[in-house]
């Protein structure tokens, strides 16, 4: 690739593609041909740059114009206007940017969206294209391997990132320190490193956009992993729902090897490591270490007990490393910029940023990464843009299927590991969802407990077992049948399949249950005393009906209602019954004078 | 690839190329005049031909612009070059030829042709 004058970069993460970056691509390629600027601009196809919800996104640079929600039809006036005759086409750009008067953009970094967040693991996405190793390289891609091979002992790279605090950031929270040195001290010929790209969690891709943006930065890392615990072969277990990830990181892994940064004698030295690919199989078991490693081995994915844990005897019975993708993503930048560098951001316990997938009722949905110590508050509102509609936040959900919620008396915990478990929440691997108050938490529970049921192993009763009977008392309470010893059992199921299960998945099971009676009891009590559901979501505790002030007798709701569950004369008020309806909720809609509630 | 030496010379050889996506202050910025009197004038060719230079030199530290109309309609094709810690060095009537001395003296020196100012 030529010096261009303007680099234009599409994303290509899924979320782009699903929403078809590939014909915009197609069609900047065709109108540079016709305009003749083929070879002055170069297109380039990149990672998730992060602002999902104004995707398809294209970024033109040397202005670094951020245009947002690029249909097909918008890019021959791209390039007309912008490429050609250098005007920016004001219109397209994401409306913080725009400048009014002046002909500049403002940065992408002073935008709300951007101004908090601190990219480290998300560094190169957006910004280099995935597919081609020298772009990496040129931004301090394989310096860091590259100085650990030459200048540091495998002891010399475990104290640098015991010392930089880096922990787990698959959802854990261990020192990665500690573990690297537990299987380094581990006497074996045998060892390996692997990785946890299964990434379960509904609603998460934090993984999924490095995988997709910067597949070397793995690669990377994890061959400074080997090195320093003494493996010589490394797995990337990834999730088989990520197809686009698992292509890229093919490509990478074989440009790796083309360029000797994987296979033997890296950089002139005496250390050997390759990397192979493993996919799953759609099971969330497998996002746990044990269960993992026996699916890599080739069995059913089903965890056991630890000890031994995986750093003594891990995979095919070997000392084994498994880390998460977002904690590898950051060692090559603490290799290059010292472990003193990253321990000057985050909180006392927990070092360094954590990456956020925001989903949900929120403005701003997409990929965010803060350094740990930020509030909730930040996040949702300033980052975020707030709750769309102008409704009301109620709670944000992290950890997934495993977490807790966060309610809004507590929008000003400052994340990090430790103050999240305080809260009856976790960490997770950084799913956040952020509801309103349309949202009804036992639903939310019940939401979180089907997943659960259907992703149970089976191997130990009480998750097999437990996990089903919670779901079934939620059931009940949901459906209007629940009572308040259904309540108390409720709670000692918790404990109980919290206290017995086998792994992380039964154990955690009954965290947003817990969390959710710890903050919203007053709900559960609502939905089984008054056998009503306060944000109107449980259908069987829901009624509809009209407001004989309000109603003008227009009958635009009985001629659309789909069962004709709605009755009345012209001009007098109508009424529903409720015994007929089947709460879809069209007549609520059609009603133009606001007649009809819940 | 074996050494780290050979790493250093991919990286700079490309970053040449990648420079232009970075918000780089230390980059000398050269701004086209591109509006319908620029481009009538043949501010394309000189565009291409800045580009081609810079190529030949194997430039990594200049970003090239085009601008609407700076409103010197009759001094067109108009160049402005911004090196850092200078004052905008503004060359008026450019041809494609000039465009060799333009790289040589003022991008990579910061050293301004009188001649071109007029």
């Amino acid at each position: 690739m030529e010096l261009a004058r303007a680099h234009v970069l599409v994303c290509g993460g899924t979320g782009c593609t699903s929403s078809g970056c590939e014909k915009i691509i197609n069609e900047l390629n065709v109108n540079l041909e016709k305009y003749g600027l083929t070879d002055e601009i170069n297109v380039i196809k990149t990672g998730c740059f992060g602002l999902c919800a104004l995707g398809p996104v294209v970024i033109v640079y040397p202005e670094g114009c951020f245009y947002s929600r690029v249909t097909p039809e918008d890019v021959e006036k791209i390039v007309e206007e912008h490429l050609l005759k250098g005007r920016i086409v004001k219109e397209l750009l994401y409306s913080e940017t725009v400048v009014e008067g002046q002909d500049d953009v403002k940065s992408l970094n002073e935008t709300q969206f951007y101004k908090k967040q601190m990219r480290i693991a998300l560094r190169n996405c957006g910004v280099i294209s995935p597919e081609d190793i020298e772009e990496y390289i040129a931004f301090d891609g394989y310096k860091a391997l590259g100085k650990v091979l030459t200048q540091m002992k495998p002891q010399d790279v475990i104290d640098e990132i015991k010392k930089s605090g880096l922990r787990g950031r698959g959802g854990g929270g261990f020192p990665t320190g500690m573990k690297w040195e537990f299987a380094s001290k581990s006497v074996n010929e045998q060892k390996y490193v692997a990785c946890n790209a299964d990434e379960g969690d509904p609603g998460a891709f934090m993984d999924r956009s490095i995988l997709e943006g910067d597949p070397h930065s793995l690669i990377e890392a994890m061959a400074i992993a080997g090195y320093a615990i003494g493996a010589n072969q490394g797995y990337v277990y990834i999730r088989a729902e990520y197809p686009i990830a698992v292509a890229r990181l093919q490509i990478a892994i074989n440009q790796a090897k083309e360029y000797g940064m994987l296979g033997e004698n890296i950089f002139g030295s005496d250390f050997s490591f390759d990397l192979g690919i493993r996919l799953g199989a759609g099971a969330f078991v497998c996002g746990e270490e044990t269960a993992l490693m026996t699916s890599i081995e080739g069995h059913r994915g089903e965890p056991r007990p630890r000890p031994p844990f995986p750093a003594v005897k891990g995979l095919f019975g070997k000392p084994t490393v498994l880390n998460n993708v977002e904690t590898y993503a950051n060692i090559p930048v603490i290799i290059n910029n010292g472990a003193d560098w990253f321990t000057g951001i985050g909180t006392e316990k927990s070092k360094g940023t954590k990456v956020f997938a925001v989903g949900g009722k929120i403005n701003n949905t997409g990929l965010v990464e803060v350094p740990m110590g930020t509030t909730l508050r930040e996040i949702v509102y300033e980052i975020g843009g707030g709750i769309p509609n102008g409704k009301k936040f109620k709670a944000a959900q992290t950890g997934g299927p495993s977490g807790g919620c966060i309610p809004d008396s507590l929008i000003d915990v400052a994340i990090d590991y430790d103050s999240l478990i305080s809260i009856g929440s976790m960490m997770g691997s950084g799913g956040l969802i952020v509801m309103d108050e349309d949202t009804c938490m036992v639903d939310i529970a019940k939401f979180f407990l089907e997943f659960t049921v259907d992703e149970s192993c089976g191997k130990c009763a009480p998750c097999r077992i437990g996990t089903k009977r919670m779901y079934e008392i939620l059931e009940k309470i949901t459906n209007g049948n629940g009572t308040l010893e259904d309540i108390e059992k409720l709670k000692e199921l918790c404990y109980s399949v919290k206290n017995g299960a086998l792994c992380g998945l039964g154990q955690t099971a009954p965290n947003p249950i817990l969390s959710t009676l710890r903050y919203f009891e007053d709900e559960y009590i609502a939905h089984v005393v008054d056998k009503k559901c306060p944000a109107g979501v449980c259908k069987a505790l829901v009624s509809y009906k009209i407001d004989p002030e309000k109603c003008k007798g227009c009958s635009l709701c009985a001629r659309n209602c789909p069962v004709n569950a709605i009755s009345g004369e012209i001009k007098q008020p109508y009424t529903i019954d409720t015994t007929k309806c089947i709460k879809c909720g069209a007549c609520v809609e059609k009603c133009r004078f606001g007649a009809i509630s819940k | 690839m074996k050494t780290l030496s050979e790493l250093n010379q991919i990286k700079e050889s490309k970053q040449a190329q990648v420079n232009l996506r970075e918000e780089n202050f230390g980059l000398v910025k050269v701004k086209v005049s591109m509006g319908t009197c620029g481009i009538a004038a043949g501010a394309r060719e000189v565009v291409k031909a800045i580009l081609n230079e810079a190529r030949k030199d194997n430039l990594h530290n200049i970003q090239i612009f085009q601008t609407p109309c700076m409103g010197k309609c009759d001094l067109e094709p108009v160049v402005e070059i911004h090196y850092p810690g200078k004052d905008v060095i503004t060359y008026v009537h450019v041809k494609p030829e000039m465009s060799e001395r333009i790289i040589k003296e003022t991008v990579l020196n910061g050293t301004v042709i009188e001649e071109f100012t007029k």
